[in-house]
């Protein structure tokens, strides 16, 4: 049994198990911080920054920093919520996210942030980068225009031998992700399922399925995204 | 082919941690890799072709199509432009009959762009086939195309005649020269190989080895200054059965290339200094990782190293030392400056992708292979040996109390004496102006593009940790430069470039800016771009790396420091702009009907 320490989040005290990740410890404690890469039980890797939080005013990801004794965190200030909804804003610009044609809409995390953070128009340009679907798997549909990388799909989707389904394919702005061809073909539908489940938009989708939950009933159309924590106050 | 990507994988016993090598291998032989290598190496290293992918389509000198038999990078760095790159250019692709990032049908000759090589001092510069040919002209260019058409070998194109100092040595014969300007007690001349490790080493434990670099206040000579040390003591106190000693020979900082120089003149410099580290830290292996452009240096770096083990400098019972033991291996880049930073580097050596770690923990904990590492620039393991030659009392008797000894500075532009500069530090931008011959100077990129760029206002201010930090990348511009169009845009392109594009911020942000800046360099800019960009900016501060941290410095450092140069490029008058350019929405419309606004000249 590890040791219980104690620390703030916004000046209220919480407790955890020494060596656990901020966001985890801060989840345990009811206090919701945002995030789209971060998934239970898989390596964190902070790639998408939206878990920016401030220790001794450093700016840090806290899906990838560990919490320590008395540490004190600041989470939720005018400064890191523009941050965050920065974040969202830039995440929309760079690909192509139309929501009323998405199948992921209503379950979608990027779009249920969005509301959270009161995104309404983007203040960035929109890049309307020309993208592909890639189609040419028996299991699951890749749409390269709703792709945000946050690489949940590359850390938590490996075959029975450990290896590799997805990967990042260039870098920078180039950056998209591959699906290795071979290991696509021989995706069990529960590794796909999974797939599109981890995705937290729609760029992973099952071939062959679609709507099961009408539009209107899906998860973040019934309860916002982080209320879950935060209506246990 | 197959026989020949067997032979590549048995070199490196089919171990996917040597992905990089394997890779760089078949792409020097094939020259390309191909779907075919790919899918005929995964299952031979028992990983997936997306693993091989991932790495393969990250680096700069890995190519997925034939890069041609003449394969010619030239450089795009600022100082390439500033010394007639255009021209250049514009004569490669004339003579060889294509654009740039295209291979000619017969597949003779392929024109590729490439960030800086390290070459600043005598630019234009282009690598072919791995062979540097630097301070080309139009007419160089037109002799190059025409002996590359009459079948010449890579040696025959060189007829310049050698560099000067070890270029001229037989294992490496490059063009290539040092231009040392000035020497100072590390590059010292007078230093004799393995003195440190022979008469030195074996009195002292390495607790005093440390005691000593830690009395020197010396730190960390690649930008980030951090006590070199304390480094050390935190990895000889991390327990582990093995640890490393890393050197970062990656200097991708745009404008840097004193690395280049010790490695050519001073290797043996840079290898006591890593064997010190091994006996200070308990590292029992080394790595030498040096960028993928330095390549013609490999033959002889690793002829020094054998040498080094015939001499008993490394390798079992070193100097006498009974179970001392430390072997180094060379690891080349592939074409990545993020490669650079420490944790992007040890990545890279593990034969994955160049995308920084998240920190903590840091490599002294938890670096190659997860065993602590030790990572120094080129320059602190030089350093080193000479704190431990004359001592720390010594070394803190040059510089100044922050920063201590000295910095070896590549300084470039338009100076009449580019080169190496080994200085104090503590000396005024002022004094490394009238030191390099840089008159009527402008501005002053200090550190290199995640530097800043500051004008004569702050001539005075002194280079130090404390003030003007640098990784030694100076370089100069006199009035005649346009310096947002030429310095400003081509950094931050450079920064796009070269995002790994794991952070969300890193990967987007800078092309928002450079189109803002790009905006405002066309006229079509008005006061609120200034301050969206200021305020933009902001978010990048949240990237994981310095890369990513440092990627508006080019565009907020000139706005602050050359702030009426954006003046006189924005619209006056005009507070409100929708960011809306009718015929630009409507090009393609024009183009298919064939007609035009009557506005338009």
């Amino acid at each position: 049994m590890s040791k219980q320490i104690t620390f703030t989040i916004d000046g209220e005290t919480c407790k955890a198990e020494e060596g656990t990740y901020i966001l985890d410890a801060a989840r345990k404690n009811n206090k919701y911080i945002p995030t789209l890469c971060n998934l239970e039980g898989i390596p964190p890797k902070g790639a998408c920054r939206m878990c920016t939080v401030k220790i001794n005013g450093k700016l840090v990801t806290s899906c990838t920093t560990r919490v320590t004794d008395g540490m004190q965190i600041e989470s939720e200030d005018p400064g890191l919520d523009d941050l965050r909804k920065s974040i969202l804003e830039m995440l929309f610009v760079e690909g192509n996210h139309l929501c009323p044609s998405c199948e992921k809409s209503g379950s979608c995390e990027l779009q249920a942030l969005a509301y959270r953070y009161r995104m309404t128009v983007p203040r960035y340009p929109f890049f309307f980068p020309r993208r592909n679907i890639d189609s040419t798997h028996p299991k699951i549909i890749k749409d390269h225009n709703r792709c945000i990388l946050c690489k949940r799909c590359i850390r938590a989707i490996k075959d029975q031998n450990g290896k590799s389904i997805f990967a990042f394919l260039n870098r920078g702005h180039h950056t998209k992700i591959y699906v290795d061809p071979d290991l696509a073909d021989k995706l069990t539908d529960e590794l796909a399922d999974r797939a599109v489940e981890i995705c937290p938009v729609g760029a992973i989708m099952k071939r062959g399925d679609g709507f099961k939950d009408p539009i209107g009933e899906r998860k973040y159309d019934k309860q916002p995204i982080g209320s879950e924590l935060e209506q246990q106050l | 082919m197959e026989q020949q990507l067997a032979s590549i994988l048995d070199k490196y016993q089919h171990n996917p941690l040597r992905l990089m090598d394997i890779l760089i291998d078949i792409q020097e032989s094939a020259g390309y890799i191909s779907e075919e290598a790919v899918g005929y190496i995964a299952p031979e290293l028992n990983i997936s072709r997306a693993d091989v992918e991932q790495t393969r389509s990250f680096y700069h000198f890995f190519s997925k199509k034939p890069t041609g038999k003449y394969s010619i990078f030239l450089n795009t760095s600022v100082t390439a432009y500033m010394m007639r790159r255009n021209a250049v250019a514009r004569t490669f692709e004339q003579e060889a009959g294509i654009p740039f990032n295209s291979v000619t049908r017969d597949g003779l000759i392929g024109l590729f762009d490439t960030s800086c090589i390290g070459m600043s001092d005598q630019e234009p510069a282009a690598i072919i086939n791995g062979k540097i040919f630097p301070n080309l002209t139009p007419f160089r260019v037109k002799e190059l195309i025409r002996d590359i058409r009459a079948g010449k070998s890579m040696e025959e194109l060189v007829v310049e005649g050698y560099g000067d100092g070890e270029n001229s040595n037989e294992d490496i014969r490059a063009v290539v020269n040092n231009n040392i300007r000035k020497i100072g007690p590390v590059l010292d001349p007078r230093y004799k190989p393995g003195e440190v490790i022979w008469d030195i080493l074996p009195k002292l434990t390495p607790e005093q080895v440390i005691e000593e670099v830690k009395n020197s206040n010396i730190r960390g000579r690649g930008g980030a200054g951090f006590p070199t040390g304390m480094k050390w003591e935190l990895c000889r106190k991390a327990k582990a059965d093995e640890k490393y000693i890393i050197c970062n020979a990656d200097e991708g900082e745009p404008g840097t290339f004193k690395d280049r120089v010790i490695l050519t003149e001073r290797p043996k410099l840079l290898l006591e200094g890593m064997v010190i580290a091994a006996y200070a830290t308990g590292a029992t292996r080394g790595i030498l990782y040096v960028r993928h452009e330095y390549k013609y240096l490999k033959t002889y770096l690793e002829n020094l190293i054998q040498g080094a083990h015939e001499r008993n400098l490394m390798g079992n019972d070193i100097a006498g030392i009974k179970g001392f033991n430390f072997d180094v291996r060379i690891q080349f880049g592939a074409g990545s400056y993020v490669c650079g930073e420490e944790s992007a580097l040890i990545e890279s050596a593990e034969g994955k992708r160049g995308e920084p770690r998240d920190k903590p923990p840091f490599p002294v904990e938890s670096g190659y292979l997860g065993k602590p590492t030790v990572v120094n620039n080129v320059e602190t393991f030089c350093s080193a040996v000479k704190v431990l030659l004359n001592g720390g009392e010594w070394y803190r008797s040059f510089g100044t109390e922050d920063s201590t000894g000295t910095k070896v500075l590549s300084i470039s532009g338009d100076c009449r004496y580019p080169g190496i500069y080994e200085v104090e530090w503590g000396f005024s931008v002022n004094d490394i102006c009238e030191m390099a011959g840089a008159e009527d100077i402008q501005g002053v990129q200090v550190g290199g593009p995640s530097g800043s760029l500051v004008g004569p206002g702050d001539f005075d201010r002194t280079l130090c940790f404390a003030d003007l930090s640098t990784g030694g990348s100076l370089i100069m511009f006199n009035y005649s430069r346009d310096l947002l169009q030429d310095v400003v845009l081509n950094f931050t392109n450079f920064f796009i470039e070269e995002s790994c594009g794991s952070c969300s911020t890193c990967r987007i942000m800078p092309v928002l800016l450079r189109d803002k800046l790009k905006k405002i360099l066309d006229a079509r800019g008005v006061k609120k771009d200034m301050d969206d960009i200021l305020a933009w900016a902001e978010v990048l501060k949240a990237s994981r790396c310095g890369l990513g941290q440092t990627a508006s410095n080019p565009i907020i450092s000139s706005i602050r420091n050359f702030k009426h140069l954006y003046e006189q490029k924005i619209r006056r008058g005009t507070e409100y702009d929708t960011g809306f350019d009718l015929n630009m929405a409507m090009q393609d419309g024009m183009a298919a009907t064939g007609r035009f606004p009557v506005t338009q000249s």
